[in-house]
């Protein structure tokens, strides 16, 4: 146990919190309500049900919800305070960013058992958040592009244009549909990273999420 | 049958004379009645996505139109669409669509040969350039320098680029000739490419399908003759009247889609009943095209009208990218043909899942150092 007094460090500020857990529960609702609309199961008894109607309209609606979230967040990274700005995503781009990057790496890689104790985020997830935001991206234009074909040359379908011609109908889909497993693959290694870092650091690295403060062992500058 | 005999006299000879009447006065001479021709009318006012109001002044317009020259080039095609055209079960419009064009030359159905039939098509393109239509079935090759398809001496690149220019516009008639069709599927071997691709400075309709519906091909032309301009193209150059709206969206069998019942496998209880096709690999909901509304013989029916799921045959490359036709998503390219994108990602995460559980468990077996002043940063 350490000795050391912590200090409380208000981090993460509301609408990054709020981001956070929108993006968790439209995640979970649009990888349930997707799966279910690419391999359909058959639950209807009779015509008149609207299953795969409901369903999809959960879809699109969260899909909305999802959008309005990764938007506002990348909003608030050039808003909000350090710890959420966009100099945090590009560790690499700094010497002291790929200092600390190569000392979470040996951490990771059981090569050092030095607990190195990250304030904000953490560089190496950092890093893997922009490829994340790119592959939210791509869910949300090849998403809204299967979407928009229900009224072509709507205002949505002109606006996604240039996807109709990067991608085949069926290619759209497909990487609508693989693109969902590699979030659920980040979804894991977040969760565990997570579960980690709250272990070994002591630093309340998962309440945190939900009350903004993290514990640390440095005084606020 | 009139038509068909109208059909032959048109193409054996050059009947100049006859085009300077109006297409009513012809219809009338040939002994079409006025009932036949306003029926005719009506169906092409519906084809081409226009309120029933509109069945006179098409009517009206038609009477007094002069009847277009055509010219149907067969490239590396299958002549599917020409029997497409000459089978539409409807005899009133196949009739009609005769008497209202001179079809000056049709490699397939034309009774001349070999250089009389060379002759009438120099003399078409000649005398009423940039006013006839010029109609194309097949894929165009590119490759070699086009060797892998000649007609009448000429490679198929040389006659389209000499007949699509001086046309007032060249329909592509087909999947072939609109996006190269199967000719062009994987790997290609002739270099195969639709009219646009192989003659880009021409004026071209496409008229995607397989074949293509016979209608949609005399709505395009009664468009013209009617508002004397082609019509509102999409960006594959598929008027919007035909092609303006998904498969998925005008299904009959969308309600079950929306419900939730769906085919589970091939003659289940489901297929007999008609549920959706979505889990049959349909790709009603890729394609655009209007075959749930025009159907194909006289509205017979049509593919999923009769228990078989869309194959996507109106989209640009759908060989290659709507295949597997009986699945929902395509194969992923590297991983062997039964390898889905469900088993690769499942696969992906349950080895995260491994991967990070094995972390785990040699994290708890070590004694880590727990961050200390002396390693503060920030």
């Amino acid at each position: 146990m350490s000795e050391s007094c912590k200090y409380k460090r208000y981090i993460w500020e509301l609408p990054v919190r709020c981001c956070h857990w929108i993006n968790v529960v439209s995640i979970v609702v649009l990888s349930v309500t997707g799966f279910f609309i690419g391999r359909p199961y058959s639950f209807a008894s009779s015509a008149s049900d609207f299953t795969m109607g409901w369903i999809r309209f959960i879809h699109f609606t969260a899909a909305y919800l999802f959008t309005v979230s990764v938007i506002s967040r990348t909003i608030w990274a050039f808003i909000g305070n350090k710890y959420s700005g966009w100099r945090a995503f590009f560790p690499l781009a700094t010497v002291q960013g790929r200092e600390k990057s190569v000392k979470m790496l040996r951490y990771y890689l059981l090569i050092d058992k030095q607990v190195p104790e990250t304030i904000g985020h953490n560089p190496l997830a950092t890093s893997a958040y922009v490829v994340l935001f790119g592959l939210y991206s791509v869910m949300i234009l090849t998403g809204f592009s299967l979407y928009a074909e229900h009224a072509p040359l709507s205002p949505m379908h002109r606006a996604l244009a240039f996807m109709y011609s990067l991608f085949s109908d069926q290619g759209m889909r497909f990487t609508h549909h693989i693109s969902m497993w590699f979030i659920l693959g980040f979804v894991v290694n977040h969760i565990y990273s997570a579960w980690l870092m709250d272990i070994k650091e002591h630093g309340g690295e998962i309440s945190s999420m939900f009350s903004g403060y993290k514990f640390t062992v440095k005084k606020e500058d | 049958m009139s038509g068909k005999e109208n059909g032959d006299s048109a193409l054996t000879e050059l009947d100049a004379e006859q085009s300077e009447f109006s297409i009513g006065e012809i219809l009338r001479k040939r002994g079409v009645s006025r009932r036949d021709f306003l029926k005719f009318c009506s169906v092409m006012t519906a084809a081409m996505a226009l309120p029933a109001s509109f069945a006179p002044k098409v009517a009206e317009a038609l009477d007094e139109a002069t009847r277009p020259t055509l010219v149907w080039l067969e490239m590396q095609s299958c002549s599917g669409d020409s029997e497409a055209l000459l089978r539409s079960a409807n005899p009133t419009v196949a009739e009609i669509l005769l008497d209202i064009l001179s079809v000056d030359y049709h490699e397939t159905i034309m009774a001349a040969a070999g250089h009389q039939a060379e002759e009438a098509l120099d003399k078409a393109i000649a005398t009423y350039r940039g006013k006839y239509i010029c109609v194309i079935e097949g894929s165009i090759s590119m490759k070699d320098g086009g060797v892998y398809g000649s007609t009448g001496g000429k490679s198929h690149l040389a006659r389209a680029r000499q007949v699509c220019s001086g046309a007032l516009a060249t329909i592509a008639v087909g999947t072939c000739a609109t996006y190269g069709g199967i000719a062009a599927a994987v790997p290609n071997p002739t270099g195969a490419v639709g009219v646009k691709e192989a003659v880009p400075s021409a004026t071209v309709i496409n008229l995607p399908g397989c074949p293509v519906n016979a209608d949609n091909l005399t709505a395009t032309i009664v468009h013209y003759l009617v508002f004397g301009k082609i019509p509102a193209l999409d960006s594959h150059g598929r008027p919007l009247f035909a092609y303006g709206k998904r498969i998925h969206d005008n299904c009959e069998r969308r309600p079950h889609f929306d419900a939730g019942q769906y085919v589970e496998h091939w003659g289940d209880d489901s297929h007999r009943k008609g549920f959706c096709l979505y889990k049959m690999g349909c790709k009603g909901p890729a394609t655009f095209h209007n075959c749930p509304t025009q159907r194909y013989n006289e509205k017979t029916s049509w593919p999923i009208g009769s228990g078989h799921p869309c194959a996507g045959c109106s989209e640009p490359n759908f060989w290659d990218t709507m295949s597997p036709m009986y699945k929902r998503l395509p194969n992923v390219p590297g991983f062997g043909i039964e390898a889905t994108a469900d088993k690769i990602g499942l696969g992906l995460v349950a080895g995260a899942g491994a991967a990070f559980a094995v972390h785990g468990v040699l994290n708890a077996l070590r004694k880590d150092k727990e961050p200390a002043d002396d390693t503060k940063e920030g």
